[in-house]
């Protein structure tokens, strides 16, 4: 492997520019003549927009224009799509109402933009948006689920009747109906996946600029996944055509999901910037984070599962009311259908599933993929429930999960997916000798003698990533394919570029994809360069979102490696004069295995594009590109324990120890792995602890900054004690299966089993403020 | 941010001038609150007029039985100084509890005062321990100085220069903070004066900012333990309530942080 190559803990290159302030991201960026756009949003829940009077506002200093929703309706800017289509039980398509970027007439959210002021400079752009009038007529609205689905509600829009997006099965209903006719017990769930918001620490930002002579726009914009954006941007919001339409994605702060998607903001800028005939800049706040950033989560489920007399799982009923919010987003539709319901089997043998799931509007903040996506709401329900069944079935929740563990790989779930390899038992033996289980019970007693209430919660999470292949999820409704895109670039002197579809927003691509060249060539990571993000510069690629970059993007790579070492091997015997099979390439020579001849890259290098002595009919250059589909999802799968201790007088849990032992397949970096780990397990903490987007019953944001959400800070967190158990994953090459997720869609569980096993009350909602936690304990 | 004037004052006298002069003056200590509301839009001063590099403002003084703050002094000088731990460890115990230590180098007393936010820290230390909040006009005790959410006896312009808290004979805070804000969602101070009066202030939990509790006084004015809360009843009537507290569990976290108190301060 190479001190740099894979499974190598490399520091991370990119963090030089990040720690001394050297990043670049969008909000960095200014340009000859730029504007800036502030938007006017809807303090409204659910409202018609009577009027707009900027008469005032045009007249004030600085202001370049003010335009309106009806403007950009008028200009035939496309409304936003929904990119992947479900068909309801009943045969019917999906049904939505219409999404212009700034609405012409209703407004359904807070935060939804009615205008935008275009002024010299964003303070006048407020100053102005203060003077612009806009005459609401309000509206009644729904801001949850039971409100939404109340017969008499308010209704959202006229194309879904009841508010309802669609109503989707999945599994054999008569299979588990049968199954629980045979049940020697059942087990009833109800519970609530609370809503999230994402907050990276980058907020969105975009700068358009169009180029009139060209008829040429230039976007910037915090996105994490540049091609997929000119892509919508050109095929279905009339913007421009792909080759007069360029974006960028610098240096982009996080997303989490929440950049994968167009929004109004950046569509606004591209249209106002040649309305205007200058370059456009918005940035939005904190508060316009909470407003309009897609939301995540927002289930309300029941669930029953069916044991027989031997506690072996019958079969699992599901019914779901997934929350969208006000409008359908990017790939909303998708979360709790195709990245939900088809997870419900967890790491267990379940013969029969069946699962329900109802999307409704609300007044609320569209919702989206954030951070495992539908997985962890799957993940939660199955590990809450396997707790549920232990205590209910009075068995130790480890022996229950044990016996009814997938053993057997291939497996094919009753619920579409079939898990392609993983060791279950390992990874829940090794969290079990990591947080030392066997010696709970005596922690528990002696917390008990210390008038603190112990417990200890199990979560074994199984998660598809690199969602694919492209045929599959096509036939599922997927309006996009999900293979990705690579160039290698070897320069004539020997270093070497790598182009990728792959977005890196945190992850450490520049690092890690750089590490596969460096194990493979034997070169140093310092010799070879990561370009992303620049959709002049790569052809094309899907980008970066579930934990798919390694297993897809680092693939997608290797495919072109092949064919460049390929090449390169052929150019090296020539120059050897030796038979290209007997080439080998080690510390970045090619070596004529068994002698002592060889010829070093950049010589290789050179000779393909002087072209002075090559193979007879050979192209000169040595540069190769690929496109990887994969055959199946991968699996990452592991367990993880959480012992905590709550203050009965306060309700306040406290962390006596967090063990996680995952299953990723091959690592390329540990030490980055590691880090998307805690990351992910702070975002997982955080929803079962402290984090809930609230709205109040008139669709009011009730925490929309800091001082009312609660992210989770380090002393929130506990220390955390990691480990690996490797299945490699048998549908690619390197053995990947992704990262990314896999804290945030085990960690929740964990915790709430643990806090609910403390108090010894089996219900108890996310977040377990200490509130809450007290007033369950000392509930009647 | 509206546009403003902003006035660095050399003295306490030149910011009392600045300010008469302003059409819509406010003053600026640590800026912890004006700041963010003047970013929002939800203030417009005219005149924003700066105390906290007025240096007859910043300074700890302990005299016998009384530590003086100076108004602008830090929460950080507070927390760290010796004098105040000696003195009074339940005060630098607090300081040291406020906010995060960016907060502590910037915020100040005095502001923390003026400001009276129901959830900040120093009310309860000041109303506890009987504090005097000098002026640079008058003396004002602190039972009479906060008169309800962000508001005070403060008349306009006037400036808080120091506040005189009287050395007890047992002191001791304990916070519960709000899960976000780090405010205190429930704080409660309790002081035994060298008289032997007993003083509790509650901050966090009232509807109308800091506030005395009578029955945990006089429950500790029969026995300083913390054992001696354990009967007394807290209404949650005029109690706060939100998505991180409700009133119930706020009158619940008065007593177990006046028990804690008790406790802290033996």
């Amino acid at each position: 492997m190479g001190v740099e190559g894979i499974g190598a803990s490399v520091v991370r290159k990119e963090d030089k520019r990040f720690i001394t302030g050297k990043g670049r991201y969008v909000d960095d960026i200014k340009l000859q003549g730029m504007t800036y756009a502030h938007f006017i949003r809807s303090p409204h829940a659910h409202a018609r927009v009577r009027g707009i009077d900027a008469s005032a506002a045009l007249k004030m200093p600085g202001v370049v224009a003010v335009l309106n929703g009806k403007q950009i309706v008028d200009d035939k800017v496309g409304n936003l799509i929904c990119g992947w289509a479900i068909t309801s039980k009943d045969g019917s398509p999906m049904k939505m109402g219409a999404w212009p970027a700034m609405a012409p007439e209703t407004v359904r959210f807070v935060g939804q933009a009615v205008a935008v002021v275009i002024a010299e400079s964003k303070n006048l752009a407020r100053d102005a948006a203060e003077a612009v009038v806009v005459d609401y007529e309000e509206l009644p609205a729904v801001a949850n689920v039971a409100a939404s689905i109340k017969s008499g509600a308010p209704q959202l829009h006229p194309e879904a009747p009841g508010n309802q997006v669609y109503d989707w099965v999945i599994g054999d209903e008569n299979a588990v109906n049968g199954a629980f006719a045979k049940a020697a017990n059942v087990v009833k769930l109800d519970l609530t996946n609370n809503r999230l918001a994402p907050n990276a620490m980058e907020p969105r930002s975009a700068i358009a600029d169009y180029d009139a002579a060209e008829e040429h726009f230039t976007l910037y914009t915090t996105s994490q996944n540049p091609h997929v954006a000119r892509l919508v941007l050109s095929a279905f919001y009339n913007i421009a055509p792909e080759h007069k339409l360029r974006v960028i994605a610098p240096d982009v702060g996080g997303g989490f999901g929440s950049k994968i998607y167009i929004y109004p903001e950046e569509m606004v800028a591209l249209w106002a910037s040649k309305r205007v005939g200058r370059p456009v800049k918005w940035t939005g706040d904190r508060t316009e984070a909470f407003l309009t950033d897609a939301h995540g989560r927002d289930h309300v489920t029941h669930a029953e599962m069916a044991f027989d007399k031997d506690n072996k799982i019958l079969g699992l009923r599901v019914k779901t009311y997934a929350n969208f919010g006000a409008y359908m987003s990017l790939f909303s539709s998708s979360v709790p259908t195709y990245l939900y319901a088809t997870l419900l089997s967890g790491q267990y043998n379940i013969p029969a599933i069946h699962a329900e799931v109802i999307g409704v509007y609300t007044n609320t903040t569209p919702v989206d993929a954030y951070r495992g996506a539908g997985r962890p709401e799957a993940s939660y329900l199955v590990e809450r429930m396997m707790e549920t069944a232990a205590r209910q079935l009075k068995v130790d929740p480890a022996e229950l999960r044990r016996r009814n563990f997938i053993t057997q790989f291939p497996h094919q779930t009753p619920v579409i997916m079939a898990y392609d390899t993983g060791d279950f038992h390992a990874s829940l033996d090794a969290a079990m000798k990591a947080i030392d289980y066997a010696g709970f019970a005596a922690r528990k007693a002696k917390a008990k003698s210390e008038g603190k209430l112990r417990g200890i919660g199990l979560s074994c999470y199984i998660e598809a990533c690199g969602i694919a292949p492209s045929k599959a999820v096509g036939s599922l409704g997927a309006g996009v394919g999900l293979w990705e895109s690579a160039e290698v670039r070897v320069n004539p002197v020997g270093t070497i570029e790598i182009l990728t579809g792959s977005h890196s927003h945190g992850q450490g691509h520049e690092t890690t994809f750089c590490q596969l060249v460096a194990d493979r060539l034997g070169v140093p990571i310092s010799q070879v360069s990561i370009v992303h993000g620049d959709t002049d510069k790569v052809q094309f690629g899907m980008g970066t979102y579930g934990s798919r970059s390694a297993a897809v993007g680092l693939t997608a790579i290797l495919k072109a490696m092949e064919k460049m070492e390929a090449k390169a091997k052929k150019i090296a015997a020539h120059a050897l004069e030796a038979s290209e099979a007997d080439i080998v390439i080690e510390n970045g020579e090619f070596k004529v295995t068994g002698t002592d001849k060889s010829i070093a890259l950049p010589m290789v290098a050179l000779a393909a594009y002087t072209a002075h002595n090559l193979p007879d009919g050979m192209e000169p250059g040595l540069k190769e590109s690929a496109f990887y589909d994969p055959t199946n999802f991968t699996f990452p799968a592991g367990a993880y324990i959480c012992e905590i201790e709550v203050d009965p007088s306060t309700g306040k849990t406290n962390f006596v120890n967090f063990v996680a032992a995952d299953d990723f397949g091959r690592l390329i970096n540990p030490m980055i792995v590691e880090g998307q780990v805690h990351g992910g397990l702070a975002q997982g903490i955080g929803q079962a602890l402290l984090e809930h987007a609230v709205y109040d019953a008139n669709g009011q944001p009730v925490t929309a900054s800091f001082m009312d959400y609660t992210m989770p800070r380090a002393d929130d967190l506990p220390s955390f004690k990691l480990s690996h158990t490797t299945t490699l994953c048998p549908g690619n090459p390197l053995g990947i299966k992704g990262c990314g997720e896999a804290g945030a869609i085990g960690a929740s569980a964990a915790v709430i089993n643990a806090i609910t096993d403390a108090i010894g009350k089996n219900n108890l909602e996310m977040p377990a403020t200490p509130d809450r936690v007290w007033r369950t304990i000392h509930a009647a | 941010m509206y546009e403003t004037n902003y006035h660095r004052a050399s003295s306490v006298d030149e910011a009392a001038a600045l300010f008469a002069k302003g059409k819509e003056a406010k003053y600026l200590a640590g800026g912890h609150t004006l700041i963010p509301v003047m970013k929002q839009r939800l203030a417009g001063p005219s005149d924003v007029i700066d105390l906290a590099r007025i240096k007859e403002l910043v300074g700890i003084e302990v005299a016998g039985d009384t530590v003086t703050v100076k108004a602008a002094t830090p929460h950080y000088d507070v927390a760290a100084s010796d004098a105040v731990r000696k003195a009074i460890p339940a005060l630098s115990s607090l300081a040291s509890q406020i906010g995060d230590p960016a907060v502590r180098h910037r915020g100040t007393i005095g502001g923390s005062l003026a400001n009276n936010d129901p959830a900040a820290d120093y009310p309860a230390a000041a109303m506890a321990l009987g504090a005097t909040i000098k002026t640079n006009k008058r003396s004002i005790a602190a039972d009479d100085f906060f008169k309800g959410l962000f508001s005070t006896a403060l008349q306009d312009g006037e400036i808080i220069t120091a506040v005189s808290f009287p050395v007890p004979a047992k002191a001791g805070y304990a916070k519960f903070p709000h899960p976000a804000s780090r405010f205190a969602l429930t704080g409660v101070f309790v002081a035994k004066a060298k008289s032997g009066d007993v003083r509790v202030a509650v901050t966090g939990a009232s509807q109308s900012g800091v506030m005395r509790s009578a029955a945990i006084e006089a429950a500790l004015k029969a026995n300083w333990a913390a054992s001696a809360v354990d009967g007394v009843s807290v209404s949650s009537s005029g109690l706060l309530s939100d998505i991180h507290g409700s009133s119930d569990y706020r009158a619940n976290l008065i007593k177990v942080m006046a028990q804690r108190a008790v406790t802290a301060a033996g």
